[in-house]
């Protein structure tokens, strides 16, 4: 329980004293606070405070109450940890998080006075253009709420352009990106064509070019996909376009587009991903980043807000917020979507995040990341009992354990090992892929990490 | 043609209008002026092969296993130095206006103080450091922070259960709409109409037809609330429900809430209400005892998570017992052993509508929220509430003489005070208003919303407003709506003062640039 | 030729079976900037009053409604780079698209130029 304070102590949030509250009420006419309030019936009026909440209390009493319950969890700083499946722990430069603290962007609001915001708007515009470079698409958007709301964004967008409703999903999509879209599928009344992922080497390209039609409005693939491994793009690209069909290609980890060739130069029509990886720390989840690319001649159908370069009245160069009439404010039930906020203060993190790489440091920072998860791997192949099921991959692979992998986890994190994600947490209802366990090894894994992996697993599959 | 110019807004410049007293866009040669700091892109100052960042680990080529894959040429974008970096950014910084700067009385958006305790204990490496896939018995605290913040939100609204997960308002509030949807499914209940006020936020609409309703129109009356008369009168079995924004967007409490869930229910539909307004209610009134079905809360509203210059948001949905078996996955549950676990997944009898996104949340603000909430404890938050009224009140009855306040003789205000553009001398409008505070050193006021009034300005104070700082606010309001009232030609190219004075948005929407080429800047 | 006139401040020229449609100068007066046109497709069957185009400025998108019923033969590509020949000759050079009429028996719902110039008069 948190210690208490009751009476009349001021509280440090509210500035207003009781002489300022009286000499107010006087202004106004009103004799007590409570006549403001006459519109509320009585019976709606709380007659005492909230129950169950103490009264208000000192920074160092929450400040406590908060480190107690952050104590409770194991960070992923306190162990050799090895967890990915679409949220990713990467060193963030230090200056990331100083400088979106900076209170001219923290509390700032959404960029609407665009005289007293060339700020925020200079970053979107500077963060659209290196998002378009990173995906490799035309344009791109101010942000998304994160990667999995983007690809449902990214389907229902190429329902409008193509003006069809079936939406073929590769078998590799990351399970919560699939939920998410069947979710909003089940309201729109989209057709949404997926299967299952098997425990196979390679993607099924040749299940998702089977499954394209002409009915199909877009077909949907994770690059790199949800066990690690790496379709081929360009020829899914072909096929789709062939039907009349758009190709998304989904990206959740954007580190990797610094080894790989991006989606948009493959043939993706629109690009989204989930920019996590680039700024913003794991957060349990939350907030994250969507990143929106797209072709430029579908700019009219995008969701999201775009910023834009445009004068001043003295022609000095300066942005704004534009085609915004594509938005709920504008459109109201004819919007292209109804999302107001973008995810600002995690697309400036990725967008300082960047310029501190640069493109060249962002394909070293791949390298490494690469040579740590081919040493991870190589490592974990000579466990007797374990092999790698994936004949490609970038920072993230999977292996076949000889008993369900879930199990394993949890008796690798007894030992203090954060050893992977087991595809039973991602596909609960999937007794075939239980023996798999999901393994990402990024820049911030040392060679002691990855001997203490392969001890705590040896350990927990014996 | 329909829709013509419904809120009266008009640009502020024509084509690289202005007032022809332009000055030279910079007497120095580098193009700043003392502390006002101009600062190119990015590209423009960056180099190829800068970089900011060193890194520990082996430079290999790759192995086999990429070489069908590569990138032809890392991506063309500059990379700088720390110092670089952390100047441009710094310096871009100084030409944003920002709550630590001043007042920010943008009505609808309750921009209030950020605490930063909230930001440091978000920072904890137990919060912030965190996967949402480790194993729950790592991830007990942060499991805690979800269970706690729920519980107070279901608290301090009386409903019966949240759902944690939607990211920001909108998504809350689309969240709260295929509650509703999965709802009458179950009952095989195929109506699909749902009634807005017409001074509904933009969103209500948005996100009724993206679920699939059909959205009518509701009529305000005279004194700025819903028209329960025609409400009532369109109410009938083909009525979904309801989405109402109570405090409303006028600032006004709609008196007959209770009145209208109580008919809204009588012919089986259900109450949405957009809680974009509980700063003015909370600790006082639970929405719970208002007949509410549903209510999206935006944490970085009420619960003061920073808005970031455009989010990241938050909105959980708090349900009533109505609606909560639809609520969306995963949510937090306790074990019988005390331990808390994630429902990821429905049980056999689970009639939840699904994953709204992946992963559980907006952990991020819920640590920030849950801070805010206990720090201001059930005394302070009855305060928010009841000084944010005040501050709203006020500025209302110390501005009603020289600006037109369409429902000032409804009563009291909430915590937002709304003006219209009436009686402004001829030519003037709204903006040019708007405009002036910002070269009186104030962010302005929300314009043009809602629509039901023409040239509307809603001020929202909040209640980390000093009275200080309201006075030196309604004295600038009192002198531009003066100059605007008498034709003062300075306001309609207002700010001078600015980074920037007007900027072209018509350039920018007929020939959109919305990324850089490495062309001459436009001039 | 004869032009003719709706409520909802669109104009039609009707030559023959075929109309010419756009919006009227006081519309795009009314509109401000106008920053972009959504045409309809050529071929597309509209009918009287449904909407069929929209014409965007900064801050507002205005649904157009065809005026009569029809298949439309033909859209105003030159709005496409240039959606300001919608302020500068709305009622010319900034016409829409053009359609074959259905049924010319319509056209005796719409107003002529000084009926239309009274209505707006009373606005």
């Amino acid at each position: 329980m948190m210690p208490t304070w009751r009476g009349c102590k001021p509280m440090r949030y509210l500035p207003l004293t009781p002489a300022d509250r009286t000499a107010m009420l006087g202004v106004i006419g009103a004799g007590a606070i409570d006549d403001l309030f006459v519109d509320v019936p009585a019976e709606a009026r709380l007659s005492g405070p909230i129950h169950g909440l103490a009264a208000h209390a000192s920074e160092m009493a929450v400040e406590r109450h908060m480190a107690q319950l952050s104590g409770q969890n194991v960070s992923a700083s306190a162990a050799p940890f090895f967890l990915g499946a679409g949220a990713y722990r990467h060193h963030i430069p230090a200056s990331v998080d100083h400088l979106i603290q900076r209170g001219e962007f923290l509390t700032s609001y959404t960029p609407y006075q665009p005289e007293i915001a060339q700020g925020t708007l200079q970053v979107l515009f500077e963060f659209q253009t290196q998002v378009a470079q990173l995906l490799g698409t035309d344009i791109a958007n101010a942000s998304m709420y994160d990667g999995s709301t983007a690809c449902w964004e990214a389907i229902a967008m190429a329902g409008r352009v193509t003006r069809r409703s079936r939406a073929v999903l590769c078998r590799g999509l990351h399970p919560h990106y699939v939920s998410t879209v069947q979710t909003m599928a089940k309201f729109t009344g989209d057709t949404i064509d997926y299967r299952a992922p098997r425990l196979e080497a390679a993607p099924d390209t040749a299940g998702v070019l089977a499954a394209i039609d002409g009915e199909t409005s877009c077909v949907v693939v994770q690059y790199p996909d949800i066990f690690g491994r790496i379709p081929d793009l360009a020829a899914i690209a072909d096929a789709a376009h062939a039907a009349g069909a758009l190709l998304i290609a989904v990206v959740t980890e954007p580190v990797a587009l610094g080894l790989i060739e991006a989606p948009g130069s493959l043939g993706a029509d629109i690009v989204v991903g989930e920019g996590q990886s680039l700024g913003v720390g794991l957060q349990f989840g939350g907030p994250y980043l969507g990143l929106f690319g797209a072709a430029e001649k579908f700019v009219r159908q995008m969701p999201g807000r775009l910023c834009g370069e445009t004068v001043d009245a003295d022609g000095r160069r300066g942005f704004v917020l534009t085609l915004s009439t594509r938005e709920q404010h504008i459109r109201r039930e004819n919007a292209t979507s109804n999302i107001c906020t973008n995810s600002g203060l995690c697309a400036l993190a990725f967008s300082i995040h960047m310029t501190l790489l640069g493109g060249e440091g962002l394909a070293r920072l791949a390298r490494v990341n690469h040579a740590r998860a081919n040493a991870a791997a190589a490592r974990l192949a000579q466990i007797p009992g374990v092999s790698l099921l994936g004949d490609t991959w970038f920072n993230e692979f999977t292996v076949l354990l000889p008993v369900d992998a879930a199990l394993a986890v949890s008796r690798m994190a007894e030992r203090g090992v954060l050893g992977g994600v087991p595809l039973g947490r991602l596909y609960p209802g999937a007794p075939g892929l239980a023996n798999g366990l999901l393994v990402t090894a990024t820049e911030t894994v040392t060679d002691e990490d990855i001997e203490a992996l392969v001890v705590a697993l040896a350990g927990a599959i014996a | 043609m329909n829709a013509l110019n419904p809120s009266g807004w008009r640009p502020g410049m024509g084509n690289g209008g202005g007032d022809g007293t332009t000055r030279p866009a910079s007497p120095t040669a580098s193009g700043d002026r003392g502390l006002a700091l101009e600062e190119p892109l990015i590209f423009e100052l960056g180099q190829p092969g800068t970089c900011g960042v060193d890194f520990d680990g082996e430079d290999a080529a790759p192995g086999p296993v990429l070489a069908r894959f590569l990138r032809a040429a890392p991506p063309a974008l500059p990379g700088l130095s720390e110092p670089e970096t952390v100047r441009h950014y710094t310096r871009l910084s100084r030409q944003n206006y920002g709550i630590d700067l001043g007042p920010f009385p943008l009505g609808s958006c309750t921009m209030k103080h950020n605490p930063r305790l909230n930001e440091k204990v978000a920072r904890l490496p137990g919060f912030a450091d965190l996967h949402p896939l480790q194993p729950t018995e790592t991830v007990q605290g942060a499991l805690g922070v979800i269970a706690q913040l729920a519980h107070w939100l279901v608290t301090l609204t009386g409903m019966h259960a949240v759902a944690m997960t939607p990211k920001a308002g909108a998504h809350g509030e689309l969240c709260g709409v295929l509650c509703i949807k999965a709802a009458l499914a179950a009952r095989g209940d195929p109506r699909a109409v749902l009634l807005v006020p017409e001074s509904a936020h933009g969103t209500n609409p948005a996100t009724a037809a993206f679920a699939g309703f059909s959205v009518e129109s509701i009529p305000a009356n005279s004194d700025g609330r819903v028209d329960f008369a025609a409400l009532n009168a369109r109410l009938g079995p083909d009525i979904a429900g309801v989405m109402i924004t109570n405090p409303n967007t006028c600032g006004l409490f709609e008196r007959d809430m209770k009145a209208i869930s109580g008919a809204v229910h009588a012919v089986g539909g259900y109450v949405y209400c957009d809680g974009a307004n509980f700063n003015a209610i909370v600790g006082k009134v639970r929405p719970g005892d208002l007949g509410i079905d549903a209510m999206h809360i935006n944490l970085h509203k009420t619960f003061s998570t920073p808005h970031g210059g455009g989010g990241p948001g938050s909105g959980p949905v708090v349900l009533s017992e109505a609606l909560a078996p639809f609520a969306p996955l995963p949510y937090v549950a306790k074990a019988a052993d005390g331990t808390l676990r994630l429902v990821e997944e429905d049980g056999e009898a689970g009639q939840h509508f699904g994953r709204m996104a992946a992963f559980h949340g907006q952990m991020g603000m819920f640590t920030r929220a849950l801070a805010y909430i206990l720090s201001h404890g059930a005394d302070g938050l009855a305060r928010v509430a009841e000084d944010a009224v005040l501050g709203a009140n006020y500025v209302l009855r110390s501005l009603e003489d020289v600006l037109d306040a369409p429902f000032a003789a409804s009563g009291p205000c909430m915590h937002e005070a709304l003006f219209s553009d009436l009686g402004l001398a001829e030519g003037f409008s709204t903006i040019d208003v708007a405009k002036g505070l910002i070269d009186e050193g104030f962010h302005p006021m929300t314009v043009y919303f809602p629509l039901v009034v023409h040239g509307a300005m809603l001020v929202e104070p909040t209640e980390t407003e000093s009275k200080a700082g309201l006075d030196r606010f309604i004295g600038s309001l009192r002198s531009l709506a003066a100059r605007a009232r008498a034709g003062d030609e300075l306001l309609k190219s207002a700010p001078h003062f600015a980074p920037r004075r007007r900027l072209d948005e018509t350039q920018a929407a007929r020939r959109p640039v919305l990324v850089w080429r490495g062309d001459a800047p436009a001039s | 030729m004869s032009r003719y006139f709706t409520k909802d401040h669109e104009w039609i020229d009707v030559d023959g079976d075929e109309g010419t449609v756009g919006i009227t100068d006081f519309a795009q007066g009314q509109l401000g900037d106008i920053t972009f046109v959504e045409l309809p497709a050529e071929g597309q069957q509209v009918k009287a009053g449904e909407a069929v185009s929209v014409v965007d400025s900064v801050k507002a998108a205005s649904d157009a409604y065809s005026p009569v019923s029809g298949a439309v033969t033909g859209v105003n590509g030159a709005l496409e780079a240039a959606p300001e020949l919608v302020n500068s000759s709305a009622e010319s050079a900034g016409w829409l698209f053009k359609l074959a009429l259905s049924d010319p028996g319509e056209l005796a719902a719409l107003m002529d130029r000084a009926a239309y110039d009274a209505y707006v008069a009373g606005l």
